[in-house]
Formats: C-alpha cells, sequence, structure tokens
C-alpha cells in the first residue's frame, strides 16, 4: 500500500504547524500571528501500528477563495492543482477550539472538497482554561466526521489524533447543498454542541486596553524596540569579552605550537583571525533573537502592525509589511517570503524592494566593530551605552530610508485605490521557556554553520589570494601589497577613494557581497597579514581605529545601512518575485544610495575634522 | 440579543469608540468585489453582533472590530462597506 497522504488545513494561527511539528518531529517555525507559514512543507509520520504517512503542513487560509499568493498555495494543494502533486487523500482540519464562529465556517467550506476528513479541536487546553465546552459528540453528529482534541504544544497532545490515523479512513465528507449559508450552518451546530461563557478571553481586553491606546500604545511599542536594541548591544558586551579573550588565547597557543611557515599563517592570520572575528557576534545575535523570539510567541506583533498601519499606508507599504519587516531585522530572507502574507501584489513588491534596507543580523558584526572603534565610551542620560544609542540610530536609519523608498516607489506608481488590512489580532500567549531555548539553539546552529561553510572557506581563499604569489626579494612594498589581494585590491582602489574606503576595505568589499559580515572577517585575515608582526592577529578593532579616519569609518557605516551585499538576498527576490526586472532594480538603487550615502558622509566629516 | 435597536443602517466605519452594532450587509464597492466576498468569510454577515474595540492613533484609522470571537482590524475603506445597525443603551 502506498503510504497515505495527509494535509493538515486550517484557519491562519490555529496551531497547524505546531501540530505538524509534533506529529512529525520536524521544527518549523511557530509563532502566534496569522501568515507564519507561507510554503508547503512536508514530514513523514509512523503511527504505533505501523502505518507511513505523509503530512504536509499549509499556509493557513480563511477561505479557498485565496486572497493572497500564501492562500493559494494551500487552495492549489487541496484543490489537487499544484503541479506534479496529486490532491491528498485525507484532510485534517485543524480549529482553534477558542475561535470556532470563524473556523467552523472553513470546515464547512473544505466539506465542499468530497476528501475524508478529520476534525482536530486544537488548543483544548486554552479552551479548558476559559470553560469553553465543546460537546464531541453532537459535533461529529452534526459534521459527519470524525472529532478529535489536540493540543499541539504538549508533548503527546496529538494522540487522540494519531490513533485516529490507525482506523480506516473516514467516508469521504458530505457537503451542504451548494449556495447554502454556512454562517447559518456554523451558528446552528455552535448552538448545539458549544457553551462559552464569554467571547473574548478577559485577558486579551486588559491588555489590549493599554497596548492599543493612541498614546500609551505608540510609547509602549517606541519603548520594546529601544529596549532590545540597547539590550542586543549592553548585555551581550560580557559575553563578546570572553570569546575575543579566548580567540586571542587560541592564536597566541596555536602561534606559539607551530614553526613559522605558510600553515601557521592559514591557520593563526587566516582561519583564527577570519573566522574568529565573526563568532565573536554570537552572543548578539542570540540577545537579538531572543526578543524576536519572545515578541513573535506573545502575539504582540500584530498589535504593532495595527498601531502603525496608517503610518506604513502612508508611506506606501501596508501594516501588513511590519512583521515582513521585523523579520528582516533578522534576516531579509525570511522577511521577503514573509511577504507573501502581503494581499495587494505592489504592496507586496514594495516590501519585498524595501526590506533589505532593515538592518540584519548580519550587518551586526560589522556595526559593532566600527562603533567599539569610533565611537567613545561613554554613558548617556546616566543609563544608556553611547554606542547603544548609535546602533539604535544605525537601525532607525535603516528603517527611515526603508519607508522613504517605499514612498518613492507609490509616488512612481501613482495608484491610490484602497487596499486591504483585514488584519487578525490574536489571543496572547505567555511564551514557552523550552520553545524559546530551542529557537535560540536553532539559530545559534544556524550562525555557527554558516560561520563555518561561508565564512571559513571564503576566508581560506582570502588567505591564499593575500599571501600569494610571494614577492620577489628585491620587493620594496610590503607582501600583500603583491598578492593577488593586494593588487586587485590597489586596482578598484579609485572607484572608492571619493568615499574614503582605502584598498584593504576594497579588498574586503569583494568577499562581503557573498555575506556581509564575511567583510569582517576578511578584513581580520587582510590586516593579519599585512600586519607582519609576531603578535596575537585576532585584534581588528586596535589596527581600524589606529588606521582609519573617523570619516571612513563613518562612510563604512553609511555604505552598510544601504547596500545590498547579500547574494542570498537577491536570490529570494528573484525567486518570490520571478523577475530579474526587481533584483537588477533593487540592486541599482540600493549600491546607488550606498555610494551617495558614503560620499556624502565621508565629505562632510573630512570637512569637519 | 439587544432588546432595543435602532433602525437606520449605518457605516461600520462611522461608528464611535465602543459600540455594539448588528450587522446588516456588506456593500461591495465594486461587482464581485473581492474584499466583501473576504469580509462576510470572515463572519460580517446579516445578524452578527459586532464591536468596536479599538481605532488606530492616527485618525482613528484602522478600527479592531470584535466579530464572532475574533479581533479584525478594518481600515476604513473596508469598515466603509459593512452596514450595521446600532444597539442603543439598555435602559437597567
Ligand atoms: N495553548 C496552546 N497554544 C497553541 C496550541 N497549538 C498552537 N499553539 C500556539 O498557537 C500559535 C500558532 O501556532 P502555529 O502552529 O504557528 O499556527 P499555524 O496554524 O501554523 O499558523 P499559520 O502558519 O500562520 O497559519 C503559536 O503561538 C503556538 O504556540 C495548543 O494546542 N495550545
Ligand atoms: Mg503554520
Amino acid at each position: 500500500m502506498s503510504t497515505l497522504r495527509i494535509a493538515l488545513v486550517g484557519n491562519p494561527n490555529c496551531g497547524k504547524t505546531a501540530l505538524f511539528n509534533l506529529l512529525t518531529g520536524s521544527r518549523q517555525k511557530v509563532a502566534n500571528y496569522a501568515g507564519v507559514t507561507v510554503e508547503r512543507k512536508s514530514g513523514r509520520l509512523t503511527t504505533p501500528s505501523g502505518r507511513t504517512l505523509e503530512v504536509l503542513d499549509l499556509p493557513g487560509a480563511y477561505s479557498l477563495t485565496a486572497a493572497s499568493p500564501d492562500e493559494e498555495i494551500t487552495r492549489d494543494v487541496c484543490l489537487g492543482r499544484l503541479s506534479g502533486e496529486q490532491q491528498p487523500d485525507a484532510i485534517v482540519c485543524v480549529a482553534d477550539a477558542t475561535n470556532l464562529r470563524l473556523h467552523l465556517r472553513f470546515v464547512l467550506e473544505l466539506r465542499y472538497l468530497g476528501l475524508p476528513m478529520i476534525l482536530a479541536l486544537n488548543m483544548s487546553d486554552s479552551a479548558m482554561k476559559r470553560d469553553i465546552r465543546v460537546d464531541r459528540n453532537i459535533l461529529e453528529k452534526e459534521l459527519g466526521i470524525p472529532v478529535v482534541e489536540t493540543v499541539a504544544v504538549h508533548r503527546g497532545g496529538a494522540s487522540s489524533l494519531v490513533s485516529q490515523f490507525d482506523r480506516d479512513l473516514p467516508e469521504p465528507a458530505l457537503a451542504l447543498p451548494e449556495g447554502a449559508d454556512l454562517h447559518a450552518e456554523v451558528n446552528r451546530i455552535l448552538e448545539a454542541a458549544v457553551s462559552m461563557p464569554s467571547r473574548t478571553a478577559k485577558m486579551d481586553d486588559a491588555i489590549d486596553r493599554v497596548v492599543l491606546h493612541p498614546v500609551w500604545g505608540l510609547a509602549i511599542l517606541a519603548l520594546v524596540m529601544f529596549f532590545m536594541f540597547q539590550a542586543v548591544f549592553a548585555w551581550a558586551a560580557p559575553f563578546m569579552d570572553l570569546i575575543d579573550a579566548g580567540i586571542g588565547a587560541i592564536g597566541t597557543f596555536v602561534g606559539d605550537a607551530l614553526p613559522d611557515g605558510p600553515l601557521r599563517g592559514l591557520l593563526v592570520e587566516g582561519i583564527i583571525a577570519g573566522v574568529g572575528s565573526v563568532i565573536i557576534f554570537l552572543p548578539q545575535i542570540l540577545i537579538l533573537f531572543l526578543f524576536i523570539l519572545v515578541l513573535e510567541e506573545s502575539g504582540y506583533l500584530p498589535r504593532a502592525a495595527f498601531l502603525l498601519d496608517r503610518m506604513m499606508v502612508g508611506a506606501g507599504l501596508t501594516g501588513r509589511s511590519f512583521i515582513p519587516l521585523l523579520s528582516s531585522v533578522a534576516c531579509a530572507i525570511p522577511g521577503i517570503m514573509a511577504a507573501r502574507t502581503i494581499q495587494d501584489p505592489r504592496d507586496r513588491l514594495s516590501t519585498i524592494l524595501v526590506a533589505p534596507l532593515m538592518t540584519c543580523s548580519a550587518r551586526l558584526p560589522v556595526y559593532t566593530l566600527l562603533i567599539a572603534a569610533f565611537v567613545p565610551q561613554q554613558t548617556v542620560l546616566g543609563v544608556f551605552n553611547l554606542g547603544g544609542v548609535v546602533l539604535f540610530g544605525l537601525y532607525v536609519a535603516g528603517t527611515f530610508f526603508a519607508l522613504a523608498a517605499a514612498y518613492v516607489m507609490k509616488r512612481l506608481r501613482r495608484t491610490s485605490e484602497d487596499h486591504a488590512l483585514l488584519l487578525e489580532l490574536p489571543s496572547y500567549r505567555v511564551p514557552n521557556p523550552r520553545d524559546i531555548a530551542i529557537g535560540l539553539w536553532d539559530r545559534a546552529r544556524i550562525f555557527i554553520v554558516r560561520v563555518g561553510k561561508i565564512i571559513l572557506s571564503i576566508t581560506v581563499v582570502l588567505w591564499v589570494l593575500s599571501s600569494y604569489p610571494v614577492p620577489p626579494a628585491d620587493w620594496g612594498g610590503t607582501a600583500i601589497d603583491y598578492s593577488l589581494a593586494g593588487r586587485i585590491g590597489h586596482s578598484v582602489e579609485w572607484i572608492f577613494a571619493p568615499i574614503g574606503f582605502n584598498w584593504q576595505i576594497c579588498i574586503a568589499l569583494i568577499p562581503g557581497l557573498a555575506a556581509r559580515e564575511v567583510a569582517v572577517s576578511a578584513l581580520g585575515t587582510v590586516y593579519a597579514i599585512s600586519a607582519a608582526s609576531d603578535d596575537a592577529a585576532s585584534q581588528l578593532l586596535p589596527i581600524i581605529s589606529s588606521q582609519w579616519s573617523l570619516a571612513t569609518g563613518l562612510s563604512l557605516l553609511a555604505w552598510y545601512v544601504f547596500a545590498p551585499q547579500c547574494l542570498a538576498t537577491l536570490a529570494t527576490m528573484h525567486r518570490e518575485t520571478n523577475s530579474w526586472g526587481v533584483v537588477a532594480t533593487a540592486l541599482i538603487y540600493l549600491f546607488g544610495l550606498a555610494y551617495i550615502a558614503s560620499f556624502i558622509t565621508y565629505q562632510i566629516a573630512v570637512a569637519l575634522t | 440579543m439587544f432588546e432595543v435597536a435602532s433602525k437606520e443602517s449605518e457605516r461600520l466605519a462611522d461608528l464611535p469608540l465602543g459600540s455594539v452594532a448588528t450587522v446588516d450587509c456588506v456593500h461591495q464597492s465594486v461587482p464581485e468585489d473581492p474584499i466583501a466576498k473576504r469580509l462576510r468569510d470572515l463572519g460580517f454577515v446579516s445578524g452578527e453582533p459586532v464591536r468596536i474595540v479599538a481605532a488606530g492613533p492616527i485618525g482613528g484609522d484602522p478600527l479592531l472590530v470584535q466579530v464572532g470571537f475574533t479581533r479584525f482590524a478594518l481600515r476604513q475603506g473596508e469598515a466603509r462597506r459593512v452596514m450595521v445597525h446600532r444597539a442603543l443603551p439598555h435602559t437597567e
């Protein structure tokens, strides 16, 4: 017998992905807002009796009449329209037991598919807490399909569903007559099967009164954001010092243990200096993700979208752009993909085009290095770290220019028809520490693998290019000047001279195209080689602060606010829009802005200092 | 659900904060209006009670509307499509 294919289908945010993870042991992203899943994902499950099933996780949808690209995926899978893929053998409708007025309508709509169906009443723990009673037997009778209760966030919370898989598939669900009033039917079923003391959770109402308040709400939002970036800077410092000391010690140890020669050069100047200069940012990235994960799970993000919608519309975006743009603070790639939840194609395109301007976590290494080199250690207003304030300023600058760019695009297209928002605000939830810990562990792993693969390999290549060919004995300059990388750096220096970049920066920018933080490891390698002395090579910071002018440092900061130095982002843009024109537009406008901004910054800074 | 109700139909967009009303219908602003269809799918259908829970900080836009057991943020443009009649305050 071939494996059964079962699709998880339901309204957004009802816990499909949590259930999918529980069933298949996957770790797909779960968060408390509508539109987390934007792709079809598949996994396997073997039931206790040894039956194997393929389980599909799909984006949430309110209806099979799709209104956005993510809903189209769900529709196409359900109807068997996705190319190269048959209709699933059965559907597990997932419904939030606390939100049945909305979710049962979609269950009734899905019955028109004529497939075997099982209803999973998820979040039955929350329903219990709110004293919501659902009579499963009546519901089964009314709907004509098996109904099971699940708690997707508890171990074993899907056992009733799994034992249902072990039985024979139910008969295909019978649909209501064409054109029936599904809402009236839902109300009738609710009347018969559900008792609910109140329509809303008291807690949600109480929190929303403060959080959505026109004045307090905005103040809280500003505070949350500021606190987040301050924490990234301030909390991480001790951990970073620790890692720095560790890397320094390793460098010295290896340097002392090995005889002088290419191997020692590669290890100390190439790998330890290059990789070490990036690994050190792990604490900052984890703190940033700690905030993002907690915000995502709490249910606050759609509230922020609500508060900012009007401003975002003014800038040519939509409140729905908020979550993609905030995700871009972690990394533009998931941010650009999250734009699938935006219904209007033009709003979606603008969001995709400006997402790279949001300060992604790969810029943190560059920013932190330059801030440490050029911003004095000071406390402002008694408590804030000046570096943290500057960092926050860079995030604000990125956001500001993202909005400004969107505004210009809006002006260029000059249409003014109204777009829908139709954004659901979920119940608040207390994040589960275990899930947060797993989320952070995943991020740490991804970061280290990335450092291990991309950065390590580029560093090795760069070390070779910067060390060879070896200059002849009568060569007057430094060895790196004679090397291939040195020559490349010198040959493009004239392009970047007006914005104050020296040839070392030029060299670092080229591998920096692969990933932004590579620029830091590349600088680490280049300077370690050109330092040509025996002291520990991992000390990039003092070299930069002594050798670069303030103007150069600021100019490089300005460059990094804009420059689209990340091939993976550009590839994602192409995949999501299927257009090289969009990629070319992004490249030209972002590099253009980067050059202009750096030019202005550099010239002003030179004039003033 | 509400003892006394006013007869006149008005637009959801024009209701003050905190008011409770019952949906009459959703207007299409264009033929086959997808937004109107989506609003109906979300539960804005005749006889459903709705409540304005909150309003955005600038110009009261968007509105946060409770319908069924769910809260949706609607912009003025969407909220103008929904016709409601208001529940008058109880005299208890
Ligand atoms: N209390 C409780 N929370 C749950 C349960 N299942 C899921 N959640 C939470 O509900 C939220 C949504 O879960 P997801 O699995 O991301 O929902 P989804 O249906 O995949 O959402 P989309 O991908 O946006 O359609 C998350 O905050 C989960 O932690 C449950 O059974 N009980
Ligand atoms: Mg999901």
